[in-house]
């Protein structure tokens, strides 16, 4: 286990995603503090990743809405190997949002050990500059400085 | 209406392999020559047989692009000075098998009656001025589904199994000493391959000891990058009674994508997407998972070994944990005989084919002192995870 890391300090070189009209909200929200989500206006629906369709009922009127913010692990590992030269150990989470079932985002966890991680434990983003206005949501424990 | 199986349609003639190993110093071109015409060989057919060629994952993969994929198919029919009436090189499809079933098709239309597959890799060559890299080395902004995952420092795939993984150690009480056994197992198999990569002998001791790469994997949970080339010939089951060898019949494809394909979008965290081919696998099938004599399945990491068990039937999900217990029940003396030929973990990357080619040496009974008792009947052979998978059934004889 290991893996503790703190939000700028999890890897020395993040690959950065490009930026296009369904993503952009995704993954420059973070710089109001918020964490946003394709939303259907029609049946409710969260769609992720960001898609100019519902997924569910195929309607158009789909934009990005806030979120809470928070989640659930439900699922993650300690990554050792350095795929990136000079990373340490760091910890990859699929995290499920509170808004849906099965609403997953792949992340980060930061101010927490890989072994005080367990499934379900109740985590909130806190967002990561990565410049060009990229604000990546990494999750933390909820109530953790 | 009878409901057509057309898969059936085509049958295994001939396999061929080019020599397996690490920086062997030939070319792509080079193995994928070898694997081919050795096929076209074993298939007792001559070049000019062949009317139809396919392949995975088509041209832009070779060597200098990371060694996933050899030579395309035109180049490949170019060098070979091929006259086929067919031919096809795709990368999306049910894994690296849907070069296979997508051969099966054309025999099933009518569009081609001898076919060869090949799959070649050059990854050791093509990794050998370094370590084995993540995704993403030189790009400057990701799109697509993999945007998601590769900020984040999931570089590999390791990482993306890892997190089923570690689900099952969590939920369902697997441990790394029943995970393991699906490493040693393919290195006592591989003891008996001589083109197997890593031959020496393995224990749980040295197991545990390896280095963690995404816990709970180890290094011995992921396979190893090789150079080396497969390839099959496909014929129409009518010319099975001019066949060289017991045709190996193409009994059932799985290729259904009913859940999300993805990584780290698929619902149910206790299956993966091989779920959905292997179902539609079954319900193309007249046999069942307790027919199946000998099972090859992808081992790209161990992780999806276990997935592919659960998801194939061959014990319930989450149990199979439990189904590894010992390792007695996966040995080439065992009820399911897996990965006879050291699977991918200790023979090489072969990506694939390897399996497909290990499966029909088993159905024929030429697997010689790792030959399992029999000669087994049915085989199922399994490629992929994430958001490519697919499986099929081979027989030995035509049912």
């Amino acid at each position: 286990m290991g893996g503790r890391r703190r939000v700028g300090d999890v890897l020395p070189l993040r690959l950065k995603p490009f930026l296009d009209p369904d993503n952009r909200a995704f993954w420059t929200g973070g710089a109001g503090g918020d964490l946003m989500v394709h939303r259907c206006d029609d049946c409710g629906w969260w769609t992720h990743p960001p898609r100019p369709r519902c997924r569910r009922c195929l309607s158009t009127r789909v934009r990005p809405r806030r979120t809470a913010g928070r989640g659930r692990v439900a699922t993650f590992t300690v990554n050792h190997q350095p795929w990136i030269p000079g990373s340490d150990l760091y910890i990859v989470a699929l995290v499920e949002l509170v808004e849906q079932a099965g609403l997953f985002l792949t992340t980060n966890l930061v101010d927490v050990d890989g072994s005080e991680v367990e499934l379900g434990m109740e985590v909130e983003v806190v967002f990561e500059e990565a410049g060009d206005g990229i604000h990546l949501p990494l999750f933390r424990p909820v109530g953790r400085r | 209406m009878t409901r057509l199986i057309g898969e059936r349609l085509a049958y295994v003639a001939g396999i061929g392999q080019s020599a397996v190993g690490r920086r062997l110093g030939l070319s792509e071109m080079e193995l994928t020559c070898q694997a081919v015409l050795a096929a076209i060989d074993d298939a007792g057919l001559v070049p000019a047989d062949v009317d139809g060629l396919s392949t995975y994952p088509g041209a832009g993969h070779g060597t200098a692009a990371g060694g996933f994929g050899g030579p395309g198919a035109t180049e490949v029919i170019d060098a070979l000075g091929l006259a086929v009436d067919w031919y096809s090189g795709s990368f999306e499809g049910a894994a690296q098998l849907q070069a296979i079933i997508n051969g099966c098709m054309a025999i099933a239309t009518g569009l081609a009656r001898h076919v060869v597959v090949y799959r070649t890799v050059t990854e050791a060559t093509a990794q050998a001025s370094g370590g084995r890299p993540g995704m993403g080395g030189g790009r400057a902004g990701v799109s697509g589904p993999f945007q998601f995952l590769l900020p984040f420092g999931a570089l590999s795939a390791a990482d993306w199994v890892a997190y089923s993984a570690q689900y099952h150690f969590r939920r369902f009480g697997l441990t790394r000493e029943r995970l393991g056994q699906i490493a040693l197992n393919g290195r006592a198999n591989a003891a008996l391959n001589p083109k197997a990569l890593k031959r020496e002998p393995l224990t749980l001791d040295d197991y545990l000891a390896a280095r963690m790469i995404a816990e709970p994997l180890c290094l011995f949970d992921c396979d190893i990058p090789c150079d080396g080339s497969t390839a099959v010939v496909l014929s129409h089951v009518d010319t099975a009674a001019d066949a060289r060898h017991v045709p190996v019949q193409v009994h059932a494809a799985g290729t259904a994508v009913w859940g999300r394909p993805s990584w780290d979008q698929w619902e149910d965290l206790a299956t993966f997407p091989g779920r959905d081919p292997a179902r539609h696998m079954w319900s193309r099938a007249d046999v069942g998972p307790g027919d199946v004599d000998v099972a090859q399945l992808y081992d790209g990491f161990s992780m999806i070994t276990v997935l592919w068990l659960e998801a194939l039937g061959f014990c319930g999900t989450g149990e199979a944990g439990e189904f590894l217990e010992g390792g007695g029940r996966i040995a080439r003396d065992g009820a399911l005989p897996l990965n006879t030929a050291g699977g991918q973990l200790s023979g090489g990357r072969l990506h694939g084919f390897g399996l497909v080619h290990e499966a029909v040496t088993q159905l024929r009974g030429d697997g010689g002192p790792r030959q399992v008792a029999g000669p087994p009947e049915v085989a199922a052979v399994a490629n992929g995870a994430g958001f490519t998978a697919g499986c099929l059934l081979l027989t030995r004889g035509l049912l």
